[in-house]
């Protein structure tokens, strides 16, 4: 099944989260990310969606977002730079400190809250990068993850 | 000029033509049924006895005229009964406004009393819902729920006023109507492209759904089906979009459609689908719908496009722009021997009926004889199951918005209040909800909003004792497991009748038939009338595909 990143933009009215997501679940179809927030223009927001399936499925989706009265327009973002933040803390021992500093480092996250038995890291990337981070980060013992999903941007 | 919340919603209503509304009161609306009451010689409501009958009545008023119906209903429980009515609207792109009252803002999401979250019930089934916080903004958001409602692929919408809106004032001026929001023109050349495969058809078929009507665009078709000269088929939703006793049409196309529609589609080699969505109950396999032609899809949703059958052309547009530019590009075709053939078709391939001894009358008789005693003239409404199907087999519509039933949801009990919505749209045509008894039975407490108020409908109730069309597929695919199917209620017709102040007719023998409804058609004049027609409960309803088969395949008879 192939991923679709979809760039919505709806008016900024209450509920309009509700009528997007509840849309697409109705119709069967799963969203595997999902994320909002104002745009340049406070009255809009965008909602980036990833969602799985196939072309039919993906243009389905549009058709029936379109047809929102609080969606201006819908589009499958095909050439665009995408980005997902990450903040995650990980078990520490004092001999596993390093190790995971070393990682950090590595993909240029930033470590935000260090306690004694564990450390909060932060990353921005793709989401290619992040699952990497996260695999290379669980032997150490993850304790807790929250994502951001997917923004995204089409390229000039 | 500063105007209380509740007369604005009156004021707006009228601003936007209303003439007629249907709804029922409670708390909520407490104040919104103040100012009806008020302004009572500028706008007419009609009292049901429960509000799914009201959201029927405006949803019968609405298909029958082409206005948006507008139903009132009080929050809670008042609100929730609308929820069939507006599923049935949605599911059909029926134009209706429903108003909702609710507790006062400060009530709100506190398990007030008779508190609902309509807006979110109803999400997935308007095209659009409101909940209005603002006096100010009542006005402009009941003028938009119209624009919303009546503009692109029709549909219902929500509005949802919490009592102290309608309680506060706030500035109010009166405004014009604004038109519908406009929908763009189909691209160039796609219909360049259209014109260039109806020109290239030897054996086109033209399929027609319930858009043409909602479009308002009959004689466009009627224009095209002679330019191209080819048969002409429709599904429930289209009946009456093109005359039916003009030879080209074949019958319906479906479940139940006719053979010769069925046959038809084999052989063809371009299918024109205009305004129609390829309903699972027309298509049957998607595999093998039409599989040998060239599929043209003209329709105003996009999202129509692909979701049920992948189109070889898809045109995006409104399908009577579009039909009349075809119409101006399309030079005169000739399909004579392959039209003649399905027309020939369409009188052989037929199907009988058998009464028995006892219950001698069969619904081909009766409704054939309904028919011709009003000229076709008649708007029928009709309830859900066999008497739906019956309806729309042997009534020959001539003219659109002539038949009035949920298609799209299949809703059981909807007749009796779309009837009635209907003959309190169109007063001056005769108005027959074609029903059944299981139907009957659902939403019967109507009949006396049609004799108190006096909506001289017919309510014809073909009673077979049973659950019809459920009885059906239990026979054919549930080893003649009746289960829960036999009815065989108690219920006397004509004391029923008498209890709500309706004169009741009884139909058992077929001289009962024209006699009866005669007399019907007359009493109907100045009275509503019921009329219980007694059928035999092993006649089905023929052809019938099953569910997923083939089209091409309908079965014609079934041993008893």
């Amino acid at each position: 099944m192939k991923q679709f990143v979809l760039s919505i933009q709806v008016a900024n009215n209450i509920g309009v989260l509700t009528r997007v997501t509840s849309l697409v679940s109705r119709r069967g179809y799963n969203i595997k990310s999902l994320n909002v927030g104002e745009t340049e223009e406070n009255s809009f927001s965008r909602i980036t969606m990833v969602v799985e399936g196939d072309e039919r499925t993906a243009h389905q989706i549009v058709n029936q977002l379109n047809k929102l009265y609080d969606v201006s327009f819908v589009r499958i973002l095909e050439d665009a730079v995408c980005r997902e933040h990450i903040l995650m803390r990980v078990g520490t021992t004092p001999e596993d400190r390093q190790g995971i500093i070393e990682i950090t480092n590595l993909f240029k996250a930033k470590a935000v809250d260090i306690g004694e038995a564990s450390m909060m890291l932060e990353l921005t990337g793709s989401p290619v990068k992040i699952d990497k981070f996260i695999s290379l980060l669980k032997p150490f013992g993850i304790i807790k993850i929250v994502r951001t999903g997917i923004s995204a941007l089409e390229r000039d | 000029m500063l105007m209380k919340g509740s007369d604005i919603i009156v004021e707006c209503l009228l601003e936007q033509g209303v003439d007629t509304v249907f709804g029922y009161p409670g708390g909520a609306v407490l104040d919104i049924y103040d100012s009806l009451y008020k302004y009572s010689d500028k706008l007419s409501h009609v009292l049901t006895a429960h509000e799914q009958g009201a959201s029927h009545a405006a949803d019968g008023y609405a298909r029958a005229t082409g206005k948006t119906g507008v139903v009132i209903a009080t929050s809670g429980p008042g609100a929730t009964n609308l929820v069939t009515g507006i599923a049935t609207a949605y599911m059909d792109s029926i134009p209706m406004v429903a108003i909702t009252g609710n507790v006062s803002c400060s009530l709100l999401g506190l398990d007030s009393f008779q508190e609902v979250d309509i807006t979110g019930i109803t999400l997935p089934i308007t095209k659009h819902n409101f909940i209005v916080k603002d006096t100010a903004k009542l006005a402009d958001t009941i003028r938009l729920a119209f624009r919303i409602a009546e503009s692109g692929r029709k549909g219902p919408v929500l509005i949802d006023i919490p009592k102290d809106i309608t309680q506060k004032s706030a500035e109010y001026e009166r405004k014009e109507k604004a038109p519908a929001f406009k929908t763009p023109a189909a691209d160039e050349k796609d219909v360049m492209e259209a014109v260039e495969m109806l020109a290239n058809a030897k054996r086109p078929y033209i399929y027609t759904g319930g858009g043409i009507i909602s479009a308002d665009a009959c004689s466009e078709l009627a224009e095209f089906a002679e330019l191209l000269d080819a048969p002409v088929s429709s599904s429930l939703m289209g009946q009456g979009c093109f005359d039916q006793t003009n030879p080209r049409y074949i019958g319906m196309l479906g479940m139940h459609g006719t053979k010769a529609a069925a046959e038809t589609i084999k052989n063809c080699d371009l299918f024109i689908a205009l305004g129609t969505r390829f309903s699972d109950r027309v298509t049957g396999n998607t595999k093998t719908f039409a599989s040998d032609a060239k599929i043209l899809q003209i329709d105003i949703d996009s999202a129509e496009m692909g979701k049920n059958v992948e189109a070889h052309k898809v045109v995006v547009g409104d399908v009577k722009e579009v039909l009349g530019r075809i119409n101006k590009l399309l030079p005169k075709q000739n399909h004579a021997e392959w039209t003649a053939n399905s027309e020939r078709m369409a009188k052989e391939l037929t199907v009988t009926m058998k009464g028995t001894e006892a219950l001698p009358v069969t619904p081909d008789y009766l409704i054939e004889t309904l028919d011709r005693l009003t000229e076709g003239n008649a708007v029928i409404a009709t309830e859900v199951g066999q008497n739906q199907m019956w309806a729309a087999q042997y009534y020959k519509y001539r003219n659109p918005r002539s038949f009035i039933s949920s298609g799209g949801l299949g809703t059981m009990g909807y007749g009796l209040g779309a009837a009635m919505g209907a003959k309190v749209g169109c007063p001056d045509k005769v108005v027959v909800n074609i029903a059944g008894d299981g139907s009957f039975h659902m939403n019967l407490n109507e009949l006396v909003t049609a004799s108190k108020s006096n909506i001289r409908i017919i309510e014809l109730v073909i009673n077979n004792d049973v659950l019809g069309m459920v009885r059906q597929w239990q026979r054919l695919f549930y080893s003649e497991h009746y289960s829960q199917t036999t009815l065989e209620r108690p219920t006397d017709y004509v004391k029923l009748g008498e209890a709500f102040g309706i004169k009741a007719l009884v139909i058992e023998k077929k001289e009962d038939v024209e006699r009866v409804l005669k007399e019907a058609l007359e009493e109907s004049k100045t009275r509503p009338v019921l009329i219980e027609c007694r059928i035999d409960k092993d006649i089905n309803v023929l052809p019938m595909v099953p569910a997923g088969k083939s089209i091409t395949e309908p079965i014609m008879e079934i041993e008893i």
